[in-house]
């Protein structure tokens, strides 16, 4: 600890801060533009002046950049001086000499760090009389927007962009005062965390362009904390509406999962709540064809269904909540819930969760992930399958040249100091995948190979961190001397972390990724075992428990089951159509709980509308063990409800009476963990709905929501009384606590004086740091610590691959390969449509040129595809993406011919 | 018979004209205040208004009658009415012209001082039964300040009973045939005017319905024809005053030309309009101002009074 | 005593002086042109629309009557797509033209605009819309904004310089 005197009363302060940090951590305001907790300082936009004295009798001062100067012992500064409070005035109008008269139409405007700072520094009158300087602006891809009028040249987009996110495709340009950000040329951002930039901008020069098609200020929108569905990753949203319909997604910082960004995906993938293929009213099939009915007609209907038949079978999902899941399991009895994964997924899942389970290595959060000194990837394209987990990984090269830089007495904070370190130095980080991946630029060793192949990597560098002799058959001569040397960098490592996952299909690799991991903790309690899975709550499922989809299909088979219903789930992309639709032909009576229309939906008697993530609450279990809390946004128009009450309201009317008492979420959780005492911690995931703060509910809508007495003025004058919230201490109005809040109830980052997302400085208990009152979300799965562990042999299954045959591996898209966020049109745009990877020296021996079309043929049958050229691919490997929407789903990987059309030039 | 009818007429006319004149009050007050604060007043419903009184009494027959429910059902309902009653008794004393009156009482005074101090039960009574936390604040000053006033209220009157040597009101009116009350009685004539105003709590000693701190005090509650009969009852507490003003110090129904009952009236309507310019220029007094104002000026001066004019009587007599 | 007498007396004078009070509907009283009565959206001097749908109206409205949703046309204007006042809640305190940037919503001196159901007095933005420019004849918020539209390029408001040549490096 420090001490440091502000105006002359001394504060303690941690070490190794700088004074902008740390007088902000300790409340005060100075305004900034170029300092970010994430991206450290540069000292460029010298917003931040403070006068600092040599001594107690120092009177005179000088003026610093507090975000370049160090917090050290006895530092007495003033940051009310009139010198420095001038001089911050000065600066803050130079920068708004070019500023345009644009606040009215900005998007930013109103969470504007610009207009922040602007008021904090005082200065009001445009004295400037000459000119302002215009720029043209660039299309920047479906995603961004941009108005490069607006901008104060800080450089913080850059500095994300390009150092922080490794972006190559955006620069800076120009000289002077002409400076430009931008691209060389209009076109796409490629990088996969450009959304970013809308919150690292502190003006508006990014813009939200999905926003701007149903542009709401930031204190219009009915806010609540919520979980990104879009990955397995967990990262924390805050989710806005405005009348009845889903207008942005930001980001919800938590210190131990997301921090202060995410991935594209996450932040546009929300369109699917307000698409046209949402169910809203339950829908009852008569003659073939549909027809929409109330809730009571619908329950009625189910209940003469449902006591016909049999009693039916449950097939649980991935994407739906656990309270919904455990709800069906509930309903039908945990003997016939059957989860709903894909047949390879339960596999690999159920293999993952087991390895976190077991130990001793355990899944280290994203924070952790970031701040490691070697990582070994095994199999896993990080970029497409947990984005975020990526953007950790890039930290990893500052990370190195940060503990360089500590040598030479520089600090964390001094980023061009420290970026001039790393240079081009690579990051400690070792890939290893079928298919290149984008973090393979940062990585010190690359190997591509077949998932077999890296699987038997994997259990080399097991045997030489155990000591043990690397025999592995068939290996050559350089494998084993990168094993070896891999296993040298994992062993000098203090915070090694093993990734995997279920990417690339294989359970072999997360078995290897399991060995190296726990060879590595036997040694070093530090290390780390992440295993990447699916969906947003795979892992929450997996735990559950239940059985596979393949034998609910045996048990359909073999007859005696009548009825079915499936939650949230579209069963065409669990197996392949022609298994579904045999599974769902001997399905007399097929209810779907679904908010989506889909194939399995078009087959059901009944559908049910459900809510999505926007309309209900519910606790996901991210792929750390991380159980969170997702809370309603807003109340849906038409009979749409949660899930698991759609789920209580056919056991009421069809079932057994009043099996299923809940009433609300905390009760439909308190018997989750009660059934099964593994969910005992989903309990501390969010206070109960009890909870309350001077009395009061928590305020969904700012203390500024507008228009509360004429949005509905035009279907009624009588202003309705807000919805009750059953679930939730939080209240579908703008009556209730407005302060500071526990951390999971966070619905929008704001303190007085700060409107933009920088107001979440006022929710740390330090800049930069965890929340005040802790992060968000409660971890289920804690291994024991033992120096005991069972490790797998490594014995591989290996494929047969016959000299004319190609192994066909799956490859992941971020934008496509997730079944919700393709529905939103903007990441649909950016989604490719189905093609064949081949790299070019295969496709040159197969005479083929790019786009043309390559015929597959598979155990399934034999399909066409055009072909795309993917240099890194191995030899005779070929990729199929997965999950894009409408193709058809395969279970790779898999082994099949592939050869040119014959009708090619079609492609 | 004819007796009989005579007494039963008497008693229906007094009856309605004086429930009339207190409604017709609440028209002539208002245009009064508008009158003196340079505006209209009603004016709108029917000639010159008037027909503003017939509007407010349907509006206040049609309003809802609310009892609360933390309210003393009984005692709620009783309240409004005992002032109403009690002050309509007191109007049975009083002589209209020489042969117009209900009652020739020789005690008449004394039952107008019974009279008034029963009255005083109605604001208690409704400020407590309605169990807020306004109304009885309001209905423990209105007992304070209605109690103390009553005291030199009685002194202020033994004057004009020396003189008169009755207690019949009809007595002491003719008493004045020589001179009227109000120059002999000057101080008891103050006195009884300033008591008057409290005993009516009318502005400026309107503290217990005080409005601006009290949410109008003891008929905070109130509501349809239970505010009503308050309403009422007040404006008929200001006709009586004005009234014994009128018989005990301004002779009454004497007068030249005129008939009896038209000075009567006469008279009387002036001092109601007075009480209608006091509340239209003077500020309402602080509560300990009102009652040291009471016991340490009115009360001795009041029994200075009658020590002199009991001297004089018996010196000169 | 006597100056309660004195100010019986004065006010009882007050007889004889002239009421202050306006018999309204016989006559008329003069209403400034600042005078703030119903609302209206003027357009600018070429007839377009000048609301630009910046919700700042609607967050000074202390009785909450405005709401809107902003949306753009092909030619780049910000317009609201609804724009609805709820006249049975407005309270006629003009903080909302105080707090318009581009003059667009404006009151009027009309104020008598009252109707046997509520709900006639929810005025949308066809109701609300006048051809004219209001009081501020010669703005055009587009002029003086750095936005592009059609038929107004980068650098050509009021005040602006060309556009920057990024690929220049002459000082």
């Amino acid at each position: 600890m420090a001490t440091i005197y502000l105006d002359g009363t001394p504060y303690e302060v941690e070490d190794g801060q700088n004074l902008l940090q740390a007088c902000l951590s300790l409340g005060f305001n100075i305004p900034y533009f170029c300092w970010h907790p994430a991206l450290h300082s540069v000292g460029a936009c010298r917003q931040c002046a403070v006068k600092r004295f040599k001594n107690e009798e120092d009177q005179k001062g000088e003026i610093v950049m507090a975000c370049m100067t160090p917090a050290v012992d006895n530092t007495r500064i003033s940051i009310n001086d009139t010198e420095a409070r001038q001089f911050r005035a000065s600066i803050i109008e130079w920068l708004m000499t070019n500023h345009p008269h644009d606040c009215p139409v900005c998007d930013e405007g109103g969470e504007c760090h610009l207009q922040d700072m602007t008021v904090m520094s005082g200065h009001g009158f445009r004295q400037f009389r000459f000119a302002k300087r215009t720029f043209r602006n660039q299309y920047l891809g479906p995603f961004i927007n941009h108005e490069m009028n607006r901008c104060i040249q800080c450089y913080r987009c850059l500095r994300f962009y390009h150092n922080y996110a490794g972006g190559r495709d955006f620069n800076v340009f120009g000289c002077h005062h002409h400076v430009y950000f931008g691209r060389h040329r209009e076109g796409v951002l490629e990088n996969e965390f450009s959304g970013n930039l809308v919150e690292i901008c502190p003006t508006g020069v990014f813009t939200d362009k999905t926003v701007k098609q149903h542009y709401t200020r930031k204190w219009d929108l009915q806010t609540a904390p919520s979980v990104c569905v879009h990955c397995s990753l967990g990262c924390n949203i805050i989710a806005g509406e405005r009348y009845g319909r889903l207008r942005r997604i930001r980001n919800r910082y938590n210190h131990e999962v997301n921090g202060y960004f995410l991935c594209d995906r996450g932040r546009y993938g929300y369109e699917f709540v307000n698409s046209d293929r949402r169910l809203r009213q339950p829908m009852v099939k008569a003659k073939g064809t549909f027809k929409p009915v109330s809730k009571e007609r619908a329950l009625e209907h189910l209940a003469t269904l449902l006591n016909a038949g049999n009693s039916p079978v449950g097939i649980g999902s991935p994407r739906a909540s656990l309270e919904a899941n455990f709800a069906l399991r509930a309903l039908v009895g945990p003997e016939r819930f059957y989860l709903g994964f894909s047949d390879l997924d339960f596999q690999l899942v159920r293999a993952a969760l087991k390895i976190l389970q077991q130990g001793p290595a355990r899944s280290p959060s994203l924070r952790e992930i970031g701040s490691a000194d070697a990582v070994l990837v095994l199999g896993e394209d990080l970029t497409n399958t947990a984005p975020l987990m990526a953007l950790a990984l890039h930290q990893l090269v500052y990370g190195n040249a940060a503990r360089a830089a500590a040598e030479l007495q520089i600090p964390v904070w001094n980023d061009a100091a420290i970026r001039e370190i790393a240079q081009d130095q690579k990051a400690p980080l070792v890939i290893a995948a079928p298919t290149a991946t984008k973090l393979d630029h940062v990585a010190k060793t690359t190997y591509r190979a077949s998932p077999d192949e890296v699987a038997r990597l994997g259990f080399a560098v097991a045997r030489c961190l155990s000591h043990e002799p690397v025999v592995v058959e068939g290996m050559a001569e350089e494998e084993v001397s990168l094993a070896q040397e891999i296993a040298q960098l994992l062993r000098q490592a203090k915070r090694p972390v093993v990734i995997s996952g279920t990417g690339c299909g294989s359970e072999a690799v997360i078995q290897a990724a399991a060995n190296v991991a726990w060879s590595l903790a036997a040694s070093n309690p530090a290390a780390g075992l992440s295993l990447v899975v699916p969906e947003c709550n795979s892992l929450g499922l997996a735990l559950l428990g239940g059985q596979s989809l393949e034998a609910a299909c045996q048990v359909v088979q073999a007859g005696g089951v009548d009825s079915m219903i499936v939650l949230e789930n579209d069963l065409y992309r669990r197996s392949k159509s022609a298994a579904v639709d045999d599974l769902l032909s001997k399905i007399e009576y097929l209810v779907v709980i679904d908010h989506l229309a889909s194939g399995t939906t078009a087959k059901a008697q009944v559908v049910l509308p459900a809510a999505t993530f926007a309309e209900a609450a519910g606790t996901l279990v991210s792929n750390e063990g991380r159980a969170q809390r997702f809370f309603q946004v807003f109340v849906p128009e038409g009979e749409v409800q949660a899930s698991w009450r759609w789920l209580r309201d056919i056991s009421r009317t069809a079932g057994s009476g009043d099996r299923e008492p809940w009433e609300n979420l905390d009760q439909l959780v308190s018997a989750l963990a009660e059934a099964l005492p593994v969910f005992q911690g989903i309990q501390k995931a969010a206070p109960p709905a009890a909870f309350r703060l001077m009395g009061e509910k928590i305020a969904r809508q700012s203390h500024r929501f507008t228009g509360r007495t004429a949005m509905l003025a035009n279907i009624t004058v009588h202003e309705p009384k807000p919805e009750d919230d059953p679930d939730s201490p939080l209240a579908f109005s703008m009556e209730g606590y407005q302060g500071l809040v526990p951390p999971s109830l966070i619905t929008r980052f704001w303190a007085s004086g700060w409107n933009s997302v920088q107001a979440v400085n006022k929710f740390q208990s330090e800049v930069g740091g965890p929340l005040r009152g802790g992060d968000p979300g409660s971890r289920l799965i804690e291994p024991e610590k033992t120096e005991k562990f069972s490790s797998f042999d490594g014995i591989l299954p290996t494929m047969k691959i016959g000299s004319d045959e190609w192994l066909i591996v799956p490859v992941h898209h971020i934008f496509g390969s997730e079944e919700l966020s393709t529905v939103s049109a903007a990441i649909a745009e950016r989604s490719p449509k189905p093609y064949v990877a081949l790299n070019p020296e295969d496709a040159a021996s197969l005479e083929l040129d790019e786009g043309e079309k390559v015929e597959l043929a598979l155990d399934d049958g034999v399909f066409q595809f055009p072909s795309r050229f993917v240099s890194g691919l191995p030899h005779k490997v070929a990729g199929l993406p997965v999950g894009l929407p409408g193709a058809t789903t395969f279970k790779l990987p898999a082994v099949g011919k592939v050869k040119g059309a014959a009708d090619r030039a079609e492609g | 018979m004819n007796e009989i009818i005579r007494s039963l007429i008497i008693v229906v006319g007094v009856l309605v004209v004086m429930l009339s004149i207190s409604a017709g009050l609440i028209w002539l007050e208002r245009r009064m205040l508008g009158l003196w604060q340079d505006r209209y007043g009603p004016n709108r419903a029917g000639p010159f208004g008037l027909m503003q009184v017939m509007a407010d009494m349907i509006k206040i027959l049609f309003k809802e009658d609310w009892i609360p429910p933390f309210a003393d059902r009984p005692v709620f309902v009783i309240a409004p009415a005992v002032v109403v009653v009690t002050t309509l008794m007191s109007f049975a004393v009083i002589p209209f012209a020489p042969s117009i009156g209900v009652v020739n009482l020789n005690i008449g005074l004394l039952f107008f001082l019974g009279m008034a101090a029963l009255g005083v039960y109605s604001v208690v009574l409704g400020g407590w039964s309605s169990g807020s936390k306004y109304s009885l604040l309001g209905g423990l000053r209105a007992t304070a300040q209605m109690l103390s006033y009553e005291v030199f209220m009685g002194l202020s009157l033994m004057g004009v009973v020396i003189l008169a040597g009755s207690f019949n009101l009809g007595d002491i009116v003719e008493a004045q045939r020589k001179m009227w009350f109000c120059i002999p009685q000057f101080i008891g004539l103050v006195i009884f005017i300033i008591a008057g105003f409290a005993e009516t709590h009318r502005l400026p000693f309107d503290l217990p319905e005080a409005e601006s701190e009290l949410v109008a005090g003891y008929h905070s509650e109130y509501s349809g024809m239970k505010f009503g009969m308050f309403f009422v009852g007040e404006y008929l507490g200001i006709t009586l005053i004005s009234a014994m003003i009128v018989t005990l110090f301004f002779g009454g129904w004497l007068g030249p030309v005129l008939p009896p009952l038209v000075w009567f009236l006469l008279k009387t309507l002036v001092f109601v309009l007075g009480f209608i310019l006091a509340r239209a220029s003077l500020p309402r007094p602080r509560y300990d101002q009102l009652m040291s104002y009471a016991w340490k000026v009115l009360l001795p001066l009041s029994l200075l009074n009658l020590v002199v004019t009991g001297g004089i009587v018996l010196a000169v007599g | 005593m006597l100056s309660i007498l004195r100010t019986m007396w004065t006010i009882l004078l007050h007889t004889f002086h002239r009421r202050e009070t306006v018999q309204y509907p016989e006559e008329t009283i003069y209403l400034p042109p600042r005078f703030r009565g119903r609302i209206i959206l003027s357009r600018d001097p070429d007839g377009e629309e000048r609301c630009v749908a910046c919700y700042l109206c609607s967050v000074a409205c202390p009785v909450d009557c405005i709401a809107l949703q902003a949306t753009e046309d092909e030619r780049g204007r910000r317009y609201p797509e609804f724009f609805r006042i709820n006249f049975s809640r407005c309270i006629l305190c003009g903080f909302c033209e105080e707090a318009c940037p581009t003059y667009a919503i404006q009151l009027t001196p009309d104020f008598e605009y009252c109707e046997y159901r509520r709900h006639n007095l929810v005025y949308e933005k066809e109701d609300l819309l006048i051809s004219g420019p209001g009081k501020y004849p010669g703005y055009n918020f587009y002029r003086v904004a750095g936005l592009a539209i059609d038929g107004k390029d980068k650098g050509e408001a009021e005040n602006e310089e060309p556009p920057v040549d990024v690929h220049s490096l002459l000082p």
